[in-house]
């Protein structure tokens, strides 16, 4: 590679690379200001995040992310000096404001209905999915290719469309508002990309593996459990994130079918409100801590993410 | 004479049966393996899908579940068909399809051919390019109606600060003109990474031979982009610009919580005007059928979209 490109006629001229790099650094650098700009509020204190012109130097504070984890009642300031001294930074913060912290938000609960929403529609999906996938790899299954386009198609549903049934459905049996319910409308969504993706990565697992063990004594369940398994480890990995992703970003199913209990962080941040309007610093904090998992997430499938958006058709 | 007894016992032992000795036959295997899944996208989508097909024939209303329900027959789709305010819906939805799809493969592909001359750290950059499209519509959506906030919105000032329009007149979600672009924006804006990562693969995959006997019989630059490299990256193109349109079509988080359709009904895209009328108005039985009708819609784009997939798969 590097031998032929060092002479090759076609590679790109040093100058054209310089100005593709210059565009290409320009266009991240500019789609990356609103996240910047969302971190940067959760940064700031109600009156400088509503501030004309917009403030990028700004004094931090951390009332957002108290804002966030908290509601708070209106009190007279007589009120506010009868009380003892104030118990840490976010107190202190929130009485210079005339008001005192009522209790915890709903924030915690909503993330963590995310984490398990998101975990155990992830779990099950990638377990069925795995299971199909080498199914569909391995043994001649009759009308396999509709049966793939049945899996597939039923992920390009309008969710909206999906939800009326599922809503009256749900209904009947009590799963309305439920974590359970969740997680298998998020299964059922998850699978369909759980499949595809594995099957991928499973037909580029050799036959031979399996045929070794299955002649050195080893029945097909023990050769599935002892070899392929190992070897799609990184392929259930990213499958894996994938789903997780699609479960922790989705709202159109979480916001019709949960009001209450099992309600998820998305519906949930744009609820966040303050004394007149919407409190930006605390939906930026709210929104600030949500995201960085998915970042983390990004980085770390750099590599597979052609392929999971691609439902496994683009490999590279 | 005990080896022929063993011989005539494994010949009479059927076939299936002599698997079954070593475990679970391979048949049998592959359908205890698929089969959980099938039974679960039937309890939870086909099912689901036949309830909403009784329903659109119907004029149930979910809010009053004693009611009796009465049959329409057809009705309900004649009604969708002769209702004004559903092609205005759907002609939203094309303009949004159209307009993001336009951009985004524009742009989208650009970026790819550019990050194709390969660049010092261009991983990086192409990494950090990827984020937006990986975040939540919805909360990132929700993010931008602060961004769009006139005067105090920094998307607002930029645009202000740049064409010098008094920052309190751009009212990007309430100006009934800005407001169809205000979502193009934001969708173009995440999605954009997407059709270029597609596309940079679609790049990838053209075999540099082919530009060098290009190069030997003196084709330009210009020539070899019509000749070469746009033809062979047309199919990743095309799959890129087919998702996005089923994405697209059915679009309904980010637009839900940027303008909730509003101002009046100018991005009122077919999901929101579906939700409207399912969960706000409550006929049930009229939006399962436009439900149906939305389903069928996608499920022939779906049905293109796989052809599309496997014929990009085979090169």
């Amino acid at each position: 590679m590097s031998l032929t490109t060092a002479h090759s006629v076609v590679a790109p001229s040093a100058n054209s690379k310089r100005i593709a790099g210059a565009i290409i650094i320009a266009y991240a650098l500019i789609s990356i200001v609103p996240l910047l700009w969302i971190f940067a509020t959760s940064f700031k204190t109600p009156p400088d995040s509503i501030a004309y012109p917009p403030k990028i130097v700004f004094q931090p504070s951390i009332e957002g992310y108290c804002n966030l984890f908290t509601t708070r009642t209106r009190q007279t300031p007589e009120y506010i000096n009868s009380l003892g001294p104030a118990t840490g930074f976010c107190d202190e913060t929130v009485r210079k404001r005339n008001m005192v912290i009522a209790g915890p938000s709903n924030f915690l609960p909503r993330f963590l209905n995310s984490l398990i929403i998101a975990f155990g529609s992830t779990f099950c999906a990638v377990f069925l999915g795995t299971l199909s996938a080498y199914g569909f790899s391995r043994f001649k299954v009759p009308l396999a290719d509709d049966l793939l386009f049945f899996i597939l198609s039923t992920r390009f549903m309008p969710p909206i469309a999906v939800a009326i049934p599922i809503y009256l459905m749900y209904r009947e049996l009590g799963l309305s508002d439920t974590a359970l319910g969740m997680i298998l409308l998020y299964t059922a969504v998850n699978v369909s990309l759980a499949v595809w993706l594995l099957k991928g990565f499973i037909d580029e697992i050799p036959r031979e593996y399996e045929e070794a063990a299955m002649i050195d004594g080893y029945t097909r369940l023990q050769a599935f459990w002892r070899t392929v398994l190992p070897q799609a480890t990184t392929g259930i990995a990213a499958t894996a994130i994938f789903c997780l992703i699609f479960a922790w970003n989705e709202y159109a199913f979480a916001a019709l079918l949960t009001s209450g209990t099992a309600q998820t962080a998305p519906p949930f941040i744009p609820t966040i409100i303050g004394e007149g309007g919407q409190d930006w610093p605390a939906v930026a904090a709210g929104t600030t801590i949500f995201l960085v998992p998915i970042l983390v997430f990004t980085i770390l499938l750099r590599k597979q993410l052609l392929r999971g958006i691609t439902f496994g058709a683009v490999r590279k | 004479m005990l080896n022929r007894t063993a011989e005539n016992v494994a010949r009479a032992t059927p076939e299936p049966l002599a698997r079954k000795v070593r475990g679970i036959s391979d048949k049998g295997l592959a359908w205890l393996f698929i089969s959980p899944t099938i039974l679960l996208l039937l309890a939870i989508n086909i099912f689901p899908l036949f309830w909403a097909i009784y329903l659109s024939f119907t004029n149930y209303r979910a809010n009053r579940p004693n009611e009796v329900v009465k049959n329409l027959g057809f009705a309900n789709y004649q009604r969708i068909l002769g209702d004004q305010d559903i092609w205005i819906a759907m002609q939203t939805t094309a303009h949004f399809v159209f307009w993001t799809i336009l951009l985004q493969t524009l742009i989208g592909f650009t970026l790819a051919w550019l990050i194709d001359r390969k660049f010092r750290g261009h991983a990086f950059w192409t990494t950090l390019i990827l984020v937006p499209m990986m975040l939540s519509p919805a909360v990132v959506g929700n993010f931008w109606r602060f961004l769009y906030e006139p005067q105090i919105g920094l998307f607002s000032y930029v645009i202000s600060f740049v064409s010098g329009i008094p920052p309190t007149s751009i009212q990007m979600l309430s100006n009934v003109s800005l407001a169809p672009w205000s979502i193009i924006i934001v969708d173009t804006w995440m999605w954009t990474p997407y059709v270029m990562l597609i596309c940079l693969a679609g790049l990838r995959s053209i075999p540099e031979y082919i530009y060098e006997a290009a190069e030997v019989d003196r084709a330009s630059n210009w020539r070899q982009f019509w000749s070469i490299t746009l033809p062979m990256a047309l199919p990743f193109i095309m799959l890129a610009v087919l998702f996005r349109g089923i994405e697209n079509f059915k679009m309904f988080d980010m637009v839900n919580l940027l303008t909730g359709g509003g101002p009046g009904s100018t991005t009122e895209v077919a999901s929101i005007t579906l939700k409207r009328q399912a969960f706000e108005s409550w006929r049930t039985g009229y939006s399962s059928a436009f439900a149906i009708i939305l389903f069928v819609a996608v499920f022939g784009l779906a049905n293109i979209y796989v052809k599309a997939l496997n014929k990009v798969k085979q090169r």
